[in-house]
């Protein structure tokens, strides 16, 4: 009941916000708002502590033969974690923005897709079958565009928010045919019965391109390409660094608590259908690696304060996937509820910084900013020794344990995640180093005005600030034991299927050198970004003048974007054009206009016979008379 | 009275008239409003007697009743006092308000009657003339206007032309059968069919198509309908079509019903030239009435496509479309009437323009009358074209129902642009207030066209009841 209330009121507080805005007015939209997220958050801690509940049957929705998807929602560990975390973090931000959008005028807008977004995330993370995950995964999909694009005036939120939608339905696309595929093998999309049925399907194939494919590696590929656009996995990860463009609160609802989780938390939740995939885990692993080792080259470089953080995420959700990818599905659980609270808390952090220094993003033009903004500085800190896996911060247990699992799993994709995850833990805790340094540190580089208006943010965007603060500190010790300790087995439950030869169980066991590798890594990262910016600032533009080519590259973020566009955006604009100005212009609109134009000058000729004459009446009555008399006699 | 039973309905309405005449001759000042209180209540009694008439053959075989002919003269009655009411409130503005004219519908009404009812050619030929010769003296009621008498003399001459079309067919057709009774000439045309009965067959289908303006014989509708007072137009579009079309009916499926092979062709022609000037024409148009001019040229294609089935489907249908075109075309009727400005009648279809801002009812149900007449569900128009559609490609007729098809999209085109005028153009009407009667009229029209689809029962089952009898 919890979990129905959890789920359910923010879907109340958007309608108020959004559709009951014009009788209420904006401050009982927006408190409408903030007291249904309360509720949830509330529900959603409740439902947590309550624990395991059977599936809660809400409505059946259609049947179609034996397709009959009901409304269920989910209550096992897995789902009331997540919504817990979703609901608590989702509502912080909530109440964050209340001082963020003081001054926006749409605001009840802007709080209405918030929560919209909240249920969306929530009905996703509650789904008892694949369709009511779709359900939730485009919800996400659509408000997320909505939310990149709130200041609708700006072209660059247009074209992010555009380009976010498309390359989600590139993976859309892919997990929709997964979907399908998984019906049409299993002969049903409810999780209970696919499960069930996984061990009968393991020797079967399925013919694609003329080639027999294990049937579960196909759907497992499939809905993993769904997972890669959600989360922002290399080749489908441009979106996310563009998504900054909306409001900051929204950066921070998207890369921490929904959105880019759900990609993970489906490849978590398909786990028994994955674990039966060996190939699409090695997949996961190389892709999850990989995007960890991009994410975290280019975030060294960048100089936008959100678009490096937009990098951490993409990074961080990297590591995620390596966990899940060698079969250690809790670890990636930890992580992503660590994440979600550092993440956030450095999303509005840093957002806090924004509002302080009149919407200056460039961290160049920052600087010295610890002595005005003490306790974003300090919040700012914790979440970056966060996101550095600086002990005791919630960020170095689970890096920690991801990149053990890895090394334990010892396969050669395994062992290539390691390594990479271990040298991306150096440039996270470089560029992490880099972005707080050049923030709070040396000299204010602003421009005079914008340093005068300087000052700390509001009470009501420092509170959410210490609360994501004190998870930053706290989640990873307090987790740790359930999620990923002795007995995480019995903590999960069946919600995660942990395959016998997972390194889950001997996480423990890990050679001393190996879990001291990642923190070593992030001290040296944290010693290079302190040599490079505060005892020798001339260091970094010689370097990027010595290798121009590299520094170029990573800038550029390795081209993805300019190979994109040459690819595929502008062949499809070519296209496009040929449509528009010969299929539309000349034969939709020429043919139709044709005939109209036929028409009209069949009117006027018509209408020219109606002369007034009599004479001509007659005439023609007369001339019609003996047509149908010829007519009659030839046909006769 | 038994045996007077039938015929009592022509009875009431020619004494009646005589009546009326006489009041109006000798009371003072003019009582127009009485006589037209008068007609209407004898058109009521007239439609109330004629519904419990039995069915029988009258006078030696002239005259016929039947579930047919009482379907068809219900409609004519409806649409009598429907124009009645419409005229009531028009021609006193207009300062046409003659005691004659209500006398001259009840005659019209008498001859429309008689017609129907025709068992022999000569009473067909009699009352198509009573009608006639009304119909020509209402066109020109408002005889000071120039534009109202050359409307009366035009349909005059051109109706002459076409009667004597058809009296030299029937005479055709008699001579070569030596009969003119319908019965008689079934029998003989079914087993031999002659040159001269065939030839006669055509100018009687000339003379008929005048009549409910089909094309190539409608050229005098446009002027005539723009030329005379309004209140005579909406009388024009409705009684005399629906009672030509079911005299069309008995026509063709009485005496000359075998000889469906020789006169489908021409009917389907005749509906297919009428359907493309019905749609065409229209476009071009500026002026409301001479748009339902050719809208009305337009719709007696589609009634026709049912006769050009030839079967009894095809007959129900051509009923049903006659009968909820009429109800279409008295309530677009009473919105055109319900068009003055500072007591001047205006007639320009931008005349409209705003009206919807000013007077959301008024629009609205001239918004309604237009759709349907386009044929768009769920309102009236729509089922009457699929029920002729449906029973042309039944027949197999399928080129006819593919142009009638085509001919509604064009001619959606021009009733759309009337609620578009209405709704989209910046304008300022400053229509007068809309007398009691018209309202009545308009909201009984737009109430039947919107709210057909709810009960379209009685009228299905009625047709097709007056289709059974007529095809026996």
């Amino acid at each position: 009941m919890y979990t129905l209330i959890a789920v359910l009121a923010p879907l109340v507080g958007s309608l108020i916000a959004g559709v009951a805005r014009p009788v209420i007015g904006r401050h009982a939209a927006i408190a409408g708002s903030i007291v249904f997220m309360l509720v949830s958050a509330g529900a959603g801690i409740l439902a947590q502590l309550g624990g395991v509940q059977a599936p809660l049957h809400i409505a059946s929705w259609i049947s179609v033969g034996s397709f009959t998807p009901d409304w269920t929602l989910r209550q096992d560990e897995l789902s009331l974690a997540m919504v817990a975390m979703v609901s608590l973090v989702s509502m912080l931000i909530h109440v964050y923005s209340i001082g963020y959008m003081a001054h926006d005028k749409t605001a009840p807008r802007f709080f209405a897709y918030m929560s919209l977004f909240t249920f969306a995330m929530l009905a996703l993370v509650t789904a008892n079958n694949l369709l009511q995950l779709f359900f939730g995964w485009e919800g996400v999909g659509l408000v997320s565009y909505l939310l990149i694009n709130y200041w609708y005036e700006r072209p660059a939120a247009n074209a992010a928010a555009i380009k976010a939608f498309i390359v989600n339905r590139v993976g859309d696309l892919a997990f929709a045919v997964g979907i399908a595929l998984t019906y049409f093998v299993f002969g049903s999309i409810s999780f209970d019965q696919i499960f069930a049925n996984v061990a009968a399907q393991a020797a079967n194939g399925y013919t694609l391109f003329g080639t027999q494919f294990p049937v579960l590696e196909v759907i497992a590929i499939l809905l993993f390409i769904g997972a890669m656009g959600k989360s922002a996995q290399l080749f489908l990860h441009t979106w996310l660094p563009d998504a900054m463009e909306g409001p900051t609160p929204i950066s921070a609802l998207i890369h921490a608590a929904t959105m880019v989780a759900a990609g993970v938390f489906m490849v978590v939740r398909m786990s028994p259908v994955i674990n039966a995939a060996p190939v699409a885990m090695e997949v996961i692993t190389v892709i999850g690696g990989t995007t960890a080792f991009f994410a975290g080259t280019v975030g060294c470089v960048q100089n936008d304060i959100k678009r490096i953080i937009a990098y951490s995420t993409c990074s961080q959700l990297g590591y995620m996937f390596l966990a899940a990818g060698v079969g250690a599905y809790p670890v990636a659980m930890f992580h992503l509820i660590n994440h979600a609270f550092f993440k956030a808390l450095l999303f509005l952090a840093a957002g806090s910084v924004i509002h302080a220094m009149s919407d200056e993003q460039d961290i160049r033009l920052m600087g010295g900013l610890a002595r005005k903004l003490p306790v974003t500085w300090l919040m700012m800190l914790f979440g970056s020794l966060a996101l550095a896996g600086i002990p005791p911060f919630s960020g170095y247990y689970s890096k920690d344990a991801i990149l053990g699992a890895a090394f334990l799993a010892h396969t050669p994709v395994a062992l290539y995640g390691w390594g990479l995850g271990v040298f991306t833990a150096l440039l996270t805790a470089f560029y992490t180093a880099r972005v707080f340094l050049l923030t709070f540190h040396g000299q204010c580089r602003a421009p005079k005005h914008v340093q005068e208006h300087v000052h700390e943010s509001p009470l009501v965007m420092l509170v959410p600030l210490l609360v994501l603060g004190a998870g930053a500190l706290g989640s990873g010790y307090l987790l740790r034991d359930n999620f990923i300790g002795a007995n995480f087995a019995q903590f999960w439950g069946p919600s995660i299927n942990v395959a016998a030869n997972s390194p889950m169980g001997a996480l423990d066991a890990v050679p001393s050198w190996v879990a001291m590798a990642p923190l070593a890594a992030g001290i040296i990262g944290i010693a290079i970004a302190i040599t490079f910016y505060v005892l020798a600032p001339a260091l970094p533009a010689a370097l990027s003048q010595q290798f121009g080519g590299l520094y170029r590259f990573l800038l550029n973020k390795w081209y993805f974007d300019e190979l994109y566009d040459w690819l595929l955006v502008r062949p499809a604009l070519r296209l496009a054009k040929f449509a528009w100005r010969f299929g539309d212009e000349q034969v939709i609109d020429g043919v139709p206009n044709g005939l109209a134009t036929l028409t009209t000058d069949a009117s006027t000729q018509t209408v020219k016979l109606q002369t007034g004459s009599i004479a001509l009446y007659a005439f023609i009555m007369l001339i019609g008379l003996l047509g149908f008399l010829s007519l009659f006699l030839w046909v006769r | 009275m038994t045996s007077l039973l039938p015929i009592l309905p022509a009875l009431l309405l020619g004494l009646g008239a005589m009546a009326l005449l006489i009041v109006g001759v000798l009371a003072k000042p003019e009582p127009a409003g009485f006589t037209t209180w008068g007609a209407i209540v004898l058109l009521v009694a007239a439609a109330l007697v004629s519904c419990a008439a039995p069915d029988t053959l009258l006078f030696h075989g002239l005259l016929k009743t039947s579930l047919f002919t009482r379907f068809a003269d219900a409609l004519v009655y409806t649409a009598a006092v429907a124009a009645l009411l419409l005229a009531l409130d028009y021609n006193r503005k207009e300062g046409i308000a003659r005691f004659e004219y209500p006398i001259l519908v009840l005659l019209g009404v008498l001859g429309m009657v008689v017609m129907i009812s025709a068992a022999d050619l000569m009473t067909l030929y009699i009352g198509f003339e009573l009608q006639s010769l009304a119909l020509y003296i209402a066109a020109a009621l408002a005889r000071d206007s120039v534009r109202s008498t050359e409307a009366g003399l035009k349909y005059f001459v051109l109706g002459a032309l076409a009667s004597g079309l058809l009296v030299y067919g029937i005479s055709l057709v008699y001579g070569f059968t030596g009969t003119t009774s319908f019965a008689a000439l079934a029998g003989l045309l079914g087993a031999n069919i002659g040159y001269g009965a065939v030839i006669g067959l055509v100018f009687v289908i000339v003379g008929l198509a005048f009549k409910i303006s089909a094309a190539p014989f409608h050229m005098w509708t446009p002027d005539v309908y723009e030329g005379a007072p309004t209140s005579v137009t909406a009388l024009f579009g409705t009684a005399p079509k629906a009672a030509a079309m079911a005299l069309f009916l008995s026509v063709m499926t009485g005496p000359f019903g075998h000889l469906l092979a020789q006169w489908q062709m021409i009917i389907e022609i005749l509906a297919i030239i009428s359907m493309a000037l019905g749609a065409l024409a229209a476009i071009g148009q500026t002026n409301i009435k001479r748009l339902m001019a050719y809208s009305s040229i337009g719709h007696m294609g589609y009634a026709l496509m049912g006769l050009a089935a030839g079967t009894e489907a095809g007959i129900q249908a051509t009923l049903i479309y006659v009968a909820i075109y009429v109800v279409m075309s008295f309530g677009a009727f009473a919105c055109i009437i319900a068009m003055r400005r500072r007591g001047q009648a205006v007639e320009k279809i931008s005349d409209l323009a705003g009206l919807a801002a000013q007077r959301p009812g008024f629009a609205f149900a001239m918004a309604l009358f237009m759709w349907a007449m386009a044929g768009i569900p769920p309102l009236s128009g729509f089922f009457g074209k699929l029920y002729v559609f449906s029973a042309a490609l039944n027949a197999g007729l399928v080129t006819l129902v593919i142009i009638g098809i085509i001919t509604s999209v064009i001619s959606a085109f021009y009733y759309l642009r009337v609620i578009k005028v209405m709704y989209f153009d910046a304008g300022a009407p400053d229509f007068d207030a809309v007398p009691a009667s018209v309202n009545f009229v308009m909201a009984v029209g737009a109430a039947v066209t919107a709210l057909f689809i709810l009960l379209p029962a009685p009228l299905i089952t009625a047709a097709s009841a007056a289709a059974k009898a007529l095809m026996g």
